[in-house]
């Protein structure tokens, strides 16, 4: 058994319309370098499911979103995502905006294969309006309760960056959060894991971290070494976003061929070419975490 | 008790903000941008010492930390709270935020999500709905408005209802709400809550130098006020020793255009 892969490698295990579930948190650990691998792909007419950062911005501004699945898409200090926010105001994608822990309950059911979750959360607003497919549960108990029936969100693919993986589809992950990635790889048929680190055994070379293992091999389709894959983002435990950087991607959106020059300049060329444009592995692994 | 002669506006709304978290018991104080922040702290400093509260990332502190740069100072974690466990706080009910939504209605109802009369093309996206649905439906939450006009408090709906009020035509048969709590809503005029009939906003304090008509006028909706509307009390020396420690930066002083003075010079 062999999961090693590169992102060109899982591209082509992936087909256009769709569903991909993307982990981390806003600006924060978001497998960066499989987006921009899918960035450089033929795919389309995406639903993308995600706490959003620069995920689903450059997914939306490359053409790749059919419908964005979300609570928010931000970059913190930069609070509206830049070029999800124009997607928006010229009404291109296609929404189901819900509450951060609509997002968690759907996962959550899809990873029980149940197909909804009864929740209070959404109830008496507009999340009921815009998303019309949305039914509610009366609880068959003496309480009667009505309820949202959050539908499971089923994903097709889900996508999370780790600290490291091994070649049978094992993962570490550190830091303080590790967000909502163990959710997105349950809810999802296949899970990528894009690595700062690969070893061949991880129970051989990294037992004492065995811990911070958040979901089961099984899960795992794929591990694709990608040092500094998160960048801009954070890795809280290694290195801070990258604020000069997301700076100039939001400044692009507000420019003409923003978009493609932000592609030529920073993605087009790869991978390699991406971690030197930005200044290289010293300076991103010396990016200060933010302190608020 | 020595009341501070000068201070400026932002410190008198951090007191007033305080004054939200008072009483709560043992709840998580969430005080999202700088002065509900210093507001939160400072009820743990002083008169809600049993309040949680956070770094603002992953972890509970005992001792609020202060805002920006720490140069030398280390917090000390007791506890962990990542965005995870922060779900199992808001839907056991045990919290109390303070944001500031884009768009408030004579119901509490609240918006961040878009401006604008179309949903499907905004005229403005905002971030989304976020945690509010959640939040409203599970805790207490009061607001902060640190540019109180008309567009902000809106004469009818607001444009994408994210967190619930108490609009009873909201309300879905057997849907329970009986944990929505909306507290105070402190802006850079005045203090208000929801202690009117049916949870009609009043205004409960107005800010040294400010009128109830200047807050109606720049209010979308009717106002009602308390009997013997007074001023809002400013810091106590002691209160200003404290918010100076909590924001070492002053970055209180950059929250309100020209940072003014808590106490408005006669025109």
């Amino acid at each position: 058994m062999n999961k090693f892969m590169t992102a060109a490698d899982m591209v082509a295990q992936l087909k256009s319309g769709m569903t991909i579930g993307v982990g981390g948190w806003g600006p924060r650990r978001k497998p960066m370098a499989l987006i921009r691998e899918i960035v450089r792909s033929d795919l389309k007419d995406l639903t993308v499911v995600a706490y959003g950062g620069a995920d689903i911005g450059m997914l939306c501004a490359a053409g790749k979103v059919k419908k964005a699945v979300y609570g928010f898409v931000s970059l913190d200090a930069i609070p509206v995502e830049p070029y999800f926010r124009k997607s928006r105001q010229a009404g291109a994608v296609e929404v189901c905006e819900v509450d951060e822990g609509n997002l968690l309950i759907g996962l959550r059911a899809a990873g029980q294969r149940l197909p909804f979750l009864p929740t209070r959360v959404g109830l008496g607003t507009d999340v009921m309006k815009y998303n019309p497919d949305f039914k509610t549960v009366t609880s068959p108990y003496a309480d009667g309760e009505v309820f949202l029936a959050m539908p499971a969100l089923n994903l097709d693919v889900a996508l999370v960056h780790a600290d490291r993986g091994d070649k049978l589809g094992n993962t570490q992950t550190e830091g303080p959060d590790t967000y909502f990635d163990d959710v997105f790889a349950r809810a999802a048929e296949k899970t990528f894991v894009s690595c700062e680190e690969v070893y061949d055994r991880l129970d051989h070379s990294h037992p004492e971290g065995a811990k911070n293992n958040l979901f089961e091999r099984y899960l795992v389709a794929g591990i694709i070494h990608a040092p500094f894959g998160a960048h801009p983002s954070s890795y809280p435990a290694r290195y801070g976003w990258d604020m000069d950087h997301f700076k100039k991607y939001a400044a692009s959106a507000g420019e003409e061929n923003g978009w493609a020059n932000y592609v030529s300049e920073f993605i087009a060329g790869g991978e390699e070419a991406y971690l030197e444009k930005v200044g290289g592995a010293e300076r991103v692994s010396r990016l200060k975490p933010p302190v608020f | 008790m020595t009341q501070a002669k000068e201070f400026s506006l932002a410190e008198l709304m951090a007191v007033a903000t305080s004054e939200a978290w008072r009483g709560n018991g043992e709840v998580l104080a969430s005080g999202i941008t700088p002065i509900p922040r210093i507001g939160a702290s400072l009820a743990k400093m002083t008169h809600s010492p049993e309040l949680l509260m956070t770094d603002s990332e992953a972890y509970l502190v005992e001792d609020p930390i202060p805002l920006g740069p720490r140069g030398d100072y280390v917090p000390k974690f007791s506890g962990s709270l990542n965005f995870s466990r922060v779900f199992d706080v808001v839907w056991r009910g045990k919290r109390h935020a303070m944001i500031g939504p884009v768009q408030i209605d004579r119901w509490g109802q609240s918006n961040l999500s878009m401006i604008g009369p179309d949903f499907h093309k905004p005229k403005v996206q905002q971030l989304g709905v976020r945690g509010l649905p959640g939040n409203s439906i599970n805790h207490i939450n009061s607001y902060f408005a640190p540019n109180h006009t008309s567009r902000l408090f809106v004469e009818g709906e607001v444009d994408m209802v994210g967190g619930v009020g108490y609009n009873p035509a909201r309300r879905a048969p057997g849907t329970k709400q009986d944990f929505v709590d909306l507290r105070l809503i402190v802006t850079n005029l005045c203090v208000m809550d929801f202690g009117g009939r049916e949870h009609a906003i009043r205004v409960t304090s107005l800010h040294p130098g400010v009128t109830f008509e200047e807050v109606q006028a720049a209010t979308g909706f009717p106002l009602l006020r308390v009997d013997n509307l007074g001023d809002t009390p400013g810091p106590t020396e002691e209160q200003l020793a404290i918010i100076r420690h909590l924001d070492p930066h002053n970055i209180r002083a950059s929250i309100l255009k020209d940072n003014p003075p808590g106490i408005r010079p006669a025109q």
